[in-house]
Parts: C-alpha cells; structure tokens; sequence
C-alpha cells in the first residue's frame, strides 16, 4: 500500500507521519500520533465523538482524510487544556457540573462547546442545545452538559467584566 | 441544580454536591478505553458478516484474501467451533449451539461468517471483501408471533422449535380474584426492539503469554462471570485469564457482552502468538454484536372493582431473543421482580414466552427487561380509568402501597422494603403544578395543536440476587450476587481501596471513596480507588442490576467500619482503657471524659504497620479489610409456590410529561419533563441525577424513535444512526427532578439503586402523553416506538 509523509499543526507543534493516504484522520491523530482523547463513534459523521477543531471550525474527524488536514491548524481535546497542563475553564465546569457519565462523548462535546462559546459568549439554553445537538451523549439527557456551558459563559463574562 | 432532600442525616461526605473522581480525567481526554489501549505488536481484525438472514454455507474461500499482502490469517467457524468450547446460554439449551462465527449455516443477516487478522484494521477490512463465500439462501423466521407454529422455518433445526421458553405461573388466586371483581380490560402492549447503543462500541485487546500462561485481557466490558466464560471457551483455567478491569467503558447500560468478540480475539491472540485486538464498527456493532434490547409483545388482562383497585392481572409476554439468545430469556425473569410494580395486587398469572428468530441476537438492556414490563402494567392503569371514567393519577394513587404497609411483598414473593409512593407522586404534582401543565396542554390544543400531559409511576428494582434465573432454569441454582472490596490504609495513613470490576459511567470510584470517608471521616478526595484486575479482585458479579450503591456500598461501609474498629483497638491497648472508652472523631482517638489522652490517625497507622510492640497482642499488622457482600435479604431459592424475594431495594419514580404533537407530521416534542424520584441515600447527587436524566432520554429513545426494524426477510433496516435515531438534545427537553428520600433498611448508609429508574419509566410516561394527545381523536397507540410516521398515520386513518 502506498504510504505519504503528512506534516499536520496539531495543538501548535508541527508533527510529521508516514501512513496511508486513505487514513481519516481520526486515525491518524489516534493511531499515529497517540492523541487519543478524540474518539470513534459511529465513523459516518451523525455522533459527534470524533469532533475537533479544523483552525477554527469544529469539524468531524472521521469524515476527512488526514492528507485533508495538512495545512490547517487541528486542535484536538488535549489542546483544549490550559499552557500549564490545567484544565479549562470549559473542563473545569464539565468537572464540575457532572457534565458525562462515561466520559465517551466529552472531548466532542467540549469542542462543539468551545465553538459555541468562541461565537457566542451569552447563549441561551436553546442555543446551547442547538450547538451541541451534532453530537450525541447516550449518559446524561445533555442537561449537565448544558449547565456545564452555561457555567462556563457566566464565568467568562464575570471574568471579563472584573478584567 | 437538585436540592439534597432536607431530612437528610448530618453526613459530610454523603448525599454532599461533590465532584466525582472521574471526570477530570475525562475532560482532559485521558480516559483509558479499550481502543486506547496498545500493546506492541499488536494486529487488528475485521468481520465478514452475512449478507442473509437464513442461509447454509455451501463454501468458503479465502485464498485471495490471505494473499494481501499485511494479512496473517482468515478465520472461518469450522475451526473455532472446533478449538473452542460453544458459548453460555442462560436457558437450558443443548441444541442451541453458539459460536463466534457462523458453523454450517448463518442465522441472521449481519452474523460473522469469517474474521481476518492484519497489520491493520484498513487491510483486514479489504481482505474481508476478498473473501468468497458461496450460500445458499433459505426462508427465515422474522415474525415472533409466528413462532408458536409448526411450520416456521427452523432457526436452530436440532432444537426441533423457535420457542426456547414458556412456562405459566400462578401467583395467589387469580380465579378467584377474577370472580370477585365485576371490571376486566384486556389489551395488547408491544415494545419495539431497541437498545441503549452506547456511542462507544465493543472492542477488546487479547495478549496471550505462552510463558506465564496468561491471557491478559482489556476489553469495554460489563459482564457478570465474563472471565469464567472465557476461560471455559477457550479451555484454560480460570486463574489464566487476566482481565484488565481498569478499563473505561465508553457507556454499556447493560449491553456491554461481547464474549463472543472475546472468544474469537483471545483464540486468535493464543493460535497465532501475538496480540490481537478487535473493535467493533458501528455497523458490525449494531446488526451483528449481538447487543439488541427486548422485542416483546404484552397481552394481558386486568381484573379491577368499580373504584378502580385492581385485583388480579394475567400477563401474557412473548419476547424475540434473535438467533442466539444468551442470557436474553432471563429478561423475562427479572421483571417478575415488580411485576405488578408499585401497586396492591393480589394475585397475578404470568407466562412467559421466548422465542428465537433470524435476527441480531439480544442481550440484557437496562433494567434487564422491567422497562417493557413497566410500560405494559401502566398502559394497564391508564386502561382501567378510562374504562371507569376516573381521573388516571387517582386510579393510581388508590392502587399504590401505602406508606405504612412496608415491608410489602407481592404475590411473586418480593418484598418491597420501604417508601413513600403517595408521597412522591402528590410531591411531583406540586412540582409540576399539574394543574397549570393541563392549563397548558389545553392551550395549545385549543391552538391547533395535539397535546398531552403523561403520567407514570414506576419501581426501580435494586441490588440484583437474580434467583429468578432458577424459576427459568434450575439448572442455575444461583443465590447471591455477590459484590467485594479491599479498603487499606497505608502506614502514612492514606487509603487506597480495591474494587473488582469495572466501571461504565457509574462513577464507582466516587461511590468507595465517598462512603469510605464518610465512615473513615477522611477526605474522600484523598483516597484512591483502583480497579483490580481479575487475577487480584475479590468475588465480584459486574456492576448490573442497579446493585453497586446497594452491594459494592455496603461492603465499603463494612470493610471501613471494621477498620475503624481495629484503630479502636490499637488506640485503646495503647491507651491502656478498654475499647469502649475510646472515642473516634476528627481523625482522633480519644478516651472518653479524657480528650488529653489521645492518638491520631497517622500515630495508630504507624503502629500497626510498624510499632510490633505496640500492639494489642494478636492484632493483625496493617490496617486492611476486606468486605465481600451478599445481596441483602437474600439467599434461598423460591418456595413450593415458586415465591422467592428478589432484589432487596426498591426505588420508586413518578414520571410527568407535557408533549405536543404536529397534526400534520405527526411528530412529538417533549416540552417539559417532571420527575419525582426517591432511592433513598444518593451518595453523590449529581451522579444520581445525572443517572436519573440520562435514563430519562433513553426512554424517550426508546418511546418515540429507537428501532431495529427488519423487513420481512430479516434484513436489518436501521445498520446506521440515519435510521437507528437516537435522540439529541434537541429531542430531550430540560428535566425537573424532584428527589425525595426515604432510606432503604437493607443498605449499610439508607441507599437504593438508581441507575434504571430514569429508562423504566419514561417509555411508559411518553406513550401516556401522546396518548392523552391522542385521546381527542379516539386514537390509542400501545406499540413502541411510537414514531412520527405512525402517528401520522394513524390520524390519517381516523380522519380521511
């Protein structure tokens, strides 16, 4: 099988593979680079648990080719985490609301919740649900994660308004 | 956010907003699922699966796939079903034979014909393709009602008949009962095969060493005796087989069975020398992982006086377990559980019936088969007020065990420890302002609309001693279900505890160390808790049966309380008083009337691991305990009446819906959703609500949209989530939820089970309320999932 060198910007660091030009890169980022917070669900885009952030966009990640991504800055959810290795604020409300069960769907969530939140920092509920409802939770009824959000965008605004 | 219930016990840790000791791994994306788990060396399998609902296979030919290059071996069923021991049913079955991959015939369209072993998962799936297989299609057995006759294509020929079980019992007088009461409604109640489908599928990682002996296994698994059934299909002791249990599992509810992905990957991993590991695609998981739901239809009748109290019910289910039924026909077991759930009846028939078919086999779902009964008993309830005219809440508040009554056992023989239903049900009115909820009901139905306020009560059967398996099979002379665990206290005075199994969402570690600290009175942010493997874990029976508050609770209560008195021990010899006289509190050991003479936790740790002379003579060293609990209140078998308690704890819901309904499309939006709920002590709230919530929107799945649908020859519809719809957060509204406590008397802290509750009611509420939207046109749809295209349909029907 024909194999290709990919250089793809994950988390801000340039990182090179060889693999398969056919590989998703959901696998990719799993597979061959170990990132494996980004998880596999139904690998025909309706769940959500494979979701990062294409530059800017939340994307599905086992919708494109990895070869898809070289040049695009991929942000996956250990890219979400603070400089220093903390958590979040996002993170931190999913702690703290009990945002998950199973913890299956979270890294898809928080990316389709940071999304929100980037282009909308005073949602209402319904437009919470509306951000997160590409991506499905089978734990929670998504009410957690919606507090969770609603957690976070209070505190941003707090934060900014005391800033 | 939920209130703790305010006749709550001064606990510290207990019932107290705490975050959970899971989720912080989770959101950093650093759970550890089976599909994350590498071991060097590894090589990956894909399934060929069977494009025929009933076919024999005339050949198979794997030539051109073993010659891709990257593939190490094509496996086909003749071989394993050599090399392996057939796989457990619950029933007794001799001639049910169950391999992982089809033997000389497929049973249903999507079974495992042949599994290819590569360098990747990429190249296994192109050498599956290569593969030839020549059959020769048959008719198949699709409709469950017509197993009962003869005539039926034979999805196991050498069983001689589709019908794997049926058997009548009768609990108290039901003759009588019927001749005594001048009032019968008899309908029909059907649940649509669904499941809890998990957005994690199966996988699992086998590692055979050939020199230690020992078959390391990490698989996404929720399974009693899981290592017992691989040890006895692969042959092999049990003590060779390691199961790694400190794998996350991506969701379960009950589903997570995959033994037979187990069988295949571990023989390959020992045939061939080197890892092998197996996950499941979305599509091998839903048409051929074997991980369907119940698929059951409900004929009963209910015998009931003039002020609606009923007396007797004779219920008639016939359930559809597919083509290898495993554990599935014990779920028409566990229901007799709570089989007329929280009401007072007197006597109840009940015959069960499971039947095998040529589709995707079934394994237990949450609640392990109560959910479809519950939606049954209470399309009952709602029957026989509309019969009498009366208001459908007051026929079951007149119905529902009072307060003062428990103890109270019902005709099958369990007894229901404690609550306060009238209390939750008049409590979950008030939340809901029912009478506001009608106004708005009526609303919008004055707006054009179709709606409808729903209404359902509901049981939570806890703890699981499952003796109802013996009533389906003798053979399984099973009493305990039973539940362990290891609290240490290390000699810097840390805790570390040992639970056996694993975890799916549970948050089991946030169970130990809550009630261990709570009884310890330490920190439960400072204790560990660790998944011992199978090798090293005590007795354990998975964490089914909304049984591990109850059981795996219990034991921590038990196996700190015996360490805390081991410390008074060690404090009082020490001391030089008696036991009695020392008093534990704050992380000090003090004489009673005598606070200067004192030790603290870190100085009696420091003795017991290391101060010999100091100890009371004879006193272990260390401080450990272990605690291995059985099912409270259980451990006979049923009685010459076939009565036997099951399950010791009893949680108990009220679930009240408000739905509209698009006159034109059909299609249902679930506007507000009331939940009164009562498990007794929740350990941690937000787990309990979270738990409470999520069975919520399962239930509504399974009400309004989940099915997999066969078309009548076997061929599996819905292989895909574009028609296996499962609900998002658009379709499941905010949820109130009310919580009420009475404390169980069988637990160690007053906990009951929670984690069915949510998913046992609310089928039974949604069908409520879109039948009270219905209603205005005399329309009644008893038959889940109860979809847009039937509603539409059925006004269609009523109105052209």
């Amino acid at each position: 099988m024909k194999q290709v060198e990919v250089t793809l910007n994950v988390n801000g660091k340039d990182r090179t593979v060889t693999i398969p030009p056919r590989m998703t890169l959901v696998d990719c980022l799993r597979d061959m680079m170990r990132l494996t917070g980004t998880h596999v669900g139904c690998e025909h885009g309706i769940c959500g648990a494979c979701s990062v952030f294409l530059d800017d966009e939340p994307i599905r990640s086992c919708l494109m080719f990895a070869v898809q991504a070289e040049g695009h800055r991929i942000t996956t959810v250990e890219g979400l985490l603070n400089e220093d290795g903390s958590l979040s604020d996002l993170q931190d409300s999913f702690w703290d609301c009990h945002a998950m069960q199973c913890g299956y769907c979270t890294p898809g969530m928080l990316v389709a919740s940071e999304a929100l939140l980037a282009e909308n920092p005073d949602p209402t509920e319904d437009d919470i649900r509306e951000a997160i409802s590409g991506n499905l939770c089978r734990c929670t009824g998504y009410q957690q994660i919606v507090e969770a959000v609603q957690m976070t965008a209070k505190r941003r605004r707090e934060g900014a308004a005391h800033g | 956010m939920a209130d703790a219930p305010a006749n709550l016990p001064n606990y510290r840790y207990v019932s107290r907003k705490r975050r959970t000791k899971e989720d912080r791994r989770f959101v950093s994306g650093r759970g550890k699922y089976v599909a994350d788990v590498e071991v060097p060396g590894m090589k990956h399998v894909a399934i060929l699966p069977s494009p025929h609902a009933r076919a024999n296979i005339v050949s198979i030919d794997t030539s051109a796939a073993l010659a891709l290059p990257g593939v190490h071996y094509v496996l086909t069923g003749d071989e394993i079903a050599e090399a392996t021991n057939s796989l457990f049913h619950g029933l007794d079955l001799p001639n049910v034979i169950w391999h992982p991959l089809a033997v000389g015939m497929t049973r249903y369209a999507g079974e495992w014909v042949a599994a290819v072993v590569a360098d990747s998962r990429y190249v296994a799936e192109d050498a599956a393709e290569l593969i030839e297989v020549e059959y020769e299609s048959l008719p198949a057995a699709v409709d469950s009602e017509k197993m009962l006759d003869e005539d039926q294509p034979l999805v196991h020929p050498a069983h001689g008949t589709n019908v794997l079980f049926r058997k009548t019992w009768e609990w108290g007088p039901v003759a009588d009962d019927f001749a005594s009461v001048s009032n019968t409604v008899s309908y029909r109640a059907r649940w649509g095969r669904s499941s809890t489908v998990p957005i994690e599928t199966f996988g699992v990682v086998a590692k055979w060493d050939d020199v230690h002996e020992i078959m390391d296994v990490w698989a996404s698994i929720q399974m009693p005796q899981y290592q017992d059934q691989i040890a006895a299909a692969l042959r092999i002791p049990m003590n060779q087989v390691r199961v790694h249990n400190d794998v996350d599992v991506g969701g379960s509810y009950g589903v997570k069975r995959g033994i037979k992905h187990t069988v295949l990957v571990t023989y390959l991993a020992k045939k061939l020398g080197f890892p092998v590991r197996f996950i499941e695609d979305r599509l091998d998981n839903m048409s051929g992982g074997d991980a369907h739901g119940p698929d059951r239809i409900f004929d009963i009748t209910m015998a009931f006086d003039d002020d609606g109290v009923i007396k007797s019910m004779k219920i008639r289910a016939l359930d559809d377990v597919g083509a290898y039924p495993g554990r599935a026909p014990l779920q028409l077991g566990k229901p007799i559980t709570a089989l007329c759930g929280p009401y007072r009846v007197n006597s109840i028939e009940y015959e069960a019936i499971s039947v095998t078919s040529n589709k995707t086999g079934q394994v237990p779902v949450r609640g392990f088969g109560q959910s479809p009964t519950n939606f049954a008993v209470e399309t009952g309830i709602e029957r026989v007020a509309k019969h009498l005219g009366l208001d459908r809440v007051e026929v079951r508040g007149r119905n529902l065990v009072r307060k003062d009554e428990f103890p109270w056992k019902i005709p099958p023989g369990s007894k229901y420890d404690s609550g306060d239903f009238h209390a939750v049900l008049e409590g979950i009115l008030k939340t809901s302002n029912w009478d506001d909820l009608m106004a708005r009901r009526d609303a919008l139905r004055a707006d054009g609309k179709l709606a409808g306020v729903g209404i359902a009560t509901c049981l939570e059967p806890g703890g699981g001693n499952n003796i109802f398996e013996y009533l389906f099979n003798p053979k399984l002379e099973i009493t305990t279900f039973v539940e362990s665990v290891l609290i240490k206290v290390e000699p810097t005075g840390v805790i570390t505890a040992v639970m056996c199994t694993t975890t799916s969402g549970q948050g089991h570690e946030t169970l130990v160390s809550t009630i261990a600290g709570e009884e310890l009175e330490r920190d439960p942010d400072t204790i560990r808790v660790v998944h011992g493997d199978s090798l090293e874990a005590l007795p354990t029976r998975s964490p089914v049966a909304s049984r591990m508050a109850i059981v795996l609770g219990t034991a921590t209560s038990k196996a700190a309380r015996d360490i805390k008195a081991k410390m008074i021990t060690i404090a009082a010899h020490d001391l030089g008083v008696e036991t009695d006289q020392v008093e534990y509190a704050d992380g000090e050991f003090a004489v009673r009337g005598d606070p200067a003479s004192k030790l603290t936790w870190a100085e009696i740790c420091h003795i017991a691991h290391k101060q010999f002379h100091r100890m009371p003579p004879g006193h272990e060293l260390g401080l450990q305990s272990y605690a291995v609990q059985q099912v409270p209140g259980a451990g006979g078998l049923p009685d010459e009446n076939n009565e036997v308690p099951l399950y010791p704890c009893f949680s108990f819901q009220a679930h009240v819906p408000l739905v509209e309904i698009d006159p034109d499309t059909g299609k249902v939006k679930v506007h507000d959703y009331f939940i009164g709920h009562d498990c007794g002590t929740a350990i941690n709230p937000d787990i309990v609500r979270g738990m409470i919530i999520g069975g919520v929107a399962h239930g509504i799945g399974a009400a309004l949209y989940e099915k997999f649908e066969y078309d009548a020859d076997g061929q599996l519809l819905a292989g895909t989530f574009v028609d296996y719809l499962l609900p998002s957060a658009h379709e499941i509204p905010p949820v109130v939820d009310a919580e009420h406590c009475t404390p169980s008397p069988m637990t160690s802290l007053g906990q009951k089970g929670s984690g069915e509750g949510g998913y046992l009611g609310a089928p039974a509420a949604i069908a409520s309320a879109v039948n009270d939207a219905l209603a205005p046109l005399d329309i009644e749809i008893n038959e889940l999932p109860i979809r847009a295209r039937d509603i539409e349909a059925a006004i269609y029907e009523k109105t052209r």
